[in-house]
């Protein structure tokens, strides 16, 4: 690898190992003093690399860098000696800190600063936006575009996150066994929102929001990888995103736009990740609990059969049906209307969609559109034109648009 | 916004259905419920089998099943949020339990606290 990619990619790899691991010695109140360090090693790497060439093993070069500077950082700060040394975590002398950057003590530190971030404490978005920042090492600027913000917006939250942390006293560890299924949920959450930010953000940088997915993924794995979080529901998540990862390629056109579903070519759809996606769909099976993630998977899993057989839309029938029972969205309920229509024809659907009067919602008009075709077409004309009214994005309106025109 | 709870009282418990009958109802119920989560108005509910039933008498006397001399048994309930209790009304309307003859849904609004009248 060129030097000039492969400092941009240990920045991404590397980063958030050093940064959790000094967390976890620092503590949750000295998370900025880590993420300093954690950065100032990659500026030292890009002065000496440039000037020295690259280091026989540059990982190992970054760990002796982080190690040396935080333990002069340690010894310099006589500010920070007084307030910290003393509540370091690590009761060794002052001289011999310790720091570990085993490939264990990575992982732990990292599955625990997952927990402290996804604390229930702090708002969902500013986990996810924290959980770029630390768990992914995503750049400041990254994590604006994928929230389609500025970079000031971004510091703000980050900022606010990490003082409400500090506030609430929140530990980098990993919760106790009564707490763990209830903290889970919440770890689970954010990967959730942080894959979904990836999947359908607005966004125009594909290679962004993919990234955003594989870090979800990612994460989501680590948890799959220690025992004690390797749950059902944790791999009902996982085989959900392996399911919707596969498609990636085939959602990608030319132009950087995205093709819908029904215009992809299914050949493109990347068997890897869909057995994979089976593989932790079985895996999940194991225990007696449905979580959401259960079914959206088992949705996600009928996805990835193209054909309009009648066992499909039946069973997608009611694995919507049962997502509703557990958490109602308005995408969900105009989803089962959907596939109500597949299942159990057009007239039944069009009863059951009018009730549900989500009338500020552009979907809503879509799927009203979409069922009155072939039965009253100037209905149908009619609410796609309404929900060419709500709609937002340029991409949505043209979508629209050869809908309406083709009446 | 208050709950109702939604009784599907049966004439004939005894009464059993085919499988294929039974799956057809089952999808039917199912479908029901789906229409009415779809809107956000579903809050809960369990189906009620028949097995390990029993019913608990005066002087404490035991007897297996809500069956004998009960002509109506239960056979599960949902609990609804309503407006009004004609709105959870229309819902129990289509409760698929209602195509048996003799058969009923009851509607009760559920007492929450201070809210009880």
């Amino acid at each position: 690898m060129e030097k000039q990619e492969l400092i941009p990619h240990l920045f991404r790899t590397e980063f958030r190992k050093i940064t959790a691991v000094l967390c976890k010695l620092f503590g949750m109140e000295h998370i900025e003093i880590a993420e300093d360090i954690a950065s100032d090693t990659f500026l030292s790497a890009l002065e000496t690399w440039t000037y020295k060439g690259l280091p026989e093993n540059p990982v190992a070069w970054l760990y002796t860098v982080a190690k040396n500077k935080a333990a002069s950082y340690l010894k310099r700060d006589a500010l920070f000696s007084k307030k910290i040394t003393k509540q370091l975590i690590y009761s060794s002398p002052k001289e011999q800190i310790e720091i570990d950057l085993s490939e264990k003590n990575i992982q732990d530190s990292q599955l625990q600063m997952m927990f402290a971030i996804c604390h229930p404490s702090i708002t969902t978005e500013a986990q996810v936006g924290l959980s770029l920042r630390i768990l992914c090492g995503f750049g400041i600027d990254e994590i604006a575009t994928a929230f389609l913000t500025n970079k000031e917006t971004i510091n703000k939250r980050l900022f606010r996150a990490k003082e409400k942390l500090r506030a609430k006293k929140v530990q980098i560890a990993f919760p106790c066994e009564t707490e763990i299924d209830e903290r889970l949920e919440s770890v689970l959450t954010t990967l959730y929102l942080l894959f979904s930010e990836g999947y359908y953000s607005e966004s125009r940088d594909i290679i962004l929001r993919e990234d955003l997915c594989l870090e979800a993924m990612r994460l989501t794995y680590l948890l799959i990888e220690n025992e004690q979080t390797d749950q059902p529901n944790v791999n009902a998540l996982l085989s959900l995103m392996c399911f919707h990862a596969s498609r990636f390629e085939a959602r990608k056109a030319e132009n950087g736009a995205l093709i819908l579903y029904y215009d992809q070519d299914e050949t493109r759809w990347n068997k890897e990740l869909i057995s994979k996606g089976m593989f932790f769909l079985n895996k999940a099976s194991q225990g007696n609990k449905i979580s959401k993630y259960h079914l959206e998977a088992g949705i996600a899993y009928w996805h990835t059969i193209k054909a309009d057989t009648k066992e499909k839309w039946e069973a997608v029938l009611q694995l919507f049906n049962q997502l509703l029972q557990i958490e109602y969205s308005p995408i969900a309920a105009l989803n089962r209307t959907y596939a109500l229509s597949k299942a159990n024809g057009k007239t039944e659907a069009i009863a059951e969609a009018e009730k549900l009067q989500l009338t500020g919602n552009q979907y809503y008009y879509a799927l009203l559109g979409e069922l009155y075709r072939g039965i009253d077409n100037n209905k149908a004309k009619m609410n796609f034109e309404k929900a060419l009214l709500l709609a937002r994005t340029m991409a949505d309106k043209l979508i629209i648009q050869k809908q309406i025109d083709m009446f | 916004m208050e709950e109702f709870i939604l009784i599907f009282r049966h004439e004939d418990g005894q009464k059993l259905a085919s499988p294929e009958q039974m799956q057809i109802w089952m999808k039917q119920t199912m479908d029901w419920i789906g229409g009415i989560a779809a809107q956000n108005k579903f809050s809960g509910g369990n189906g009620l089998p028949f097995d390990d039933a029993r019913v608990v008498r005066h002087n404490n006397v035991v007897t297996n099943g809500p069956f004998g001399e009960i002509k109506e048994t239960i056979g599960g309930y949902i609990i609804v949020k309503a407006g009004s209790v004609e709105e959870a009304v229309e819902f129990a309307k289509g409760c698929p339990v209602l195509q048996g003859e003799g058969n009923s849904v009851e509607v009760r609004k559920i007492a929450k606290g201070d809210h009880a009248k």
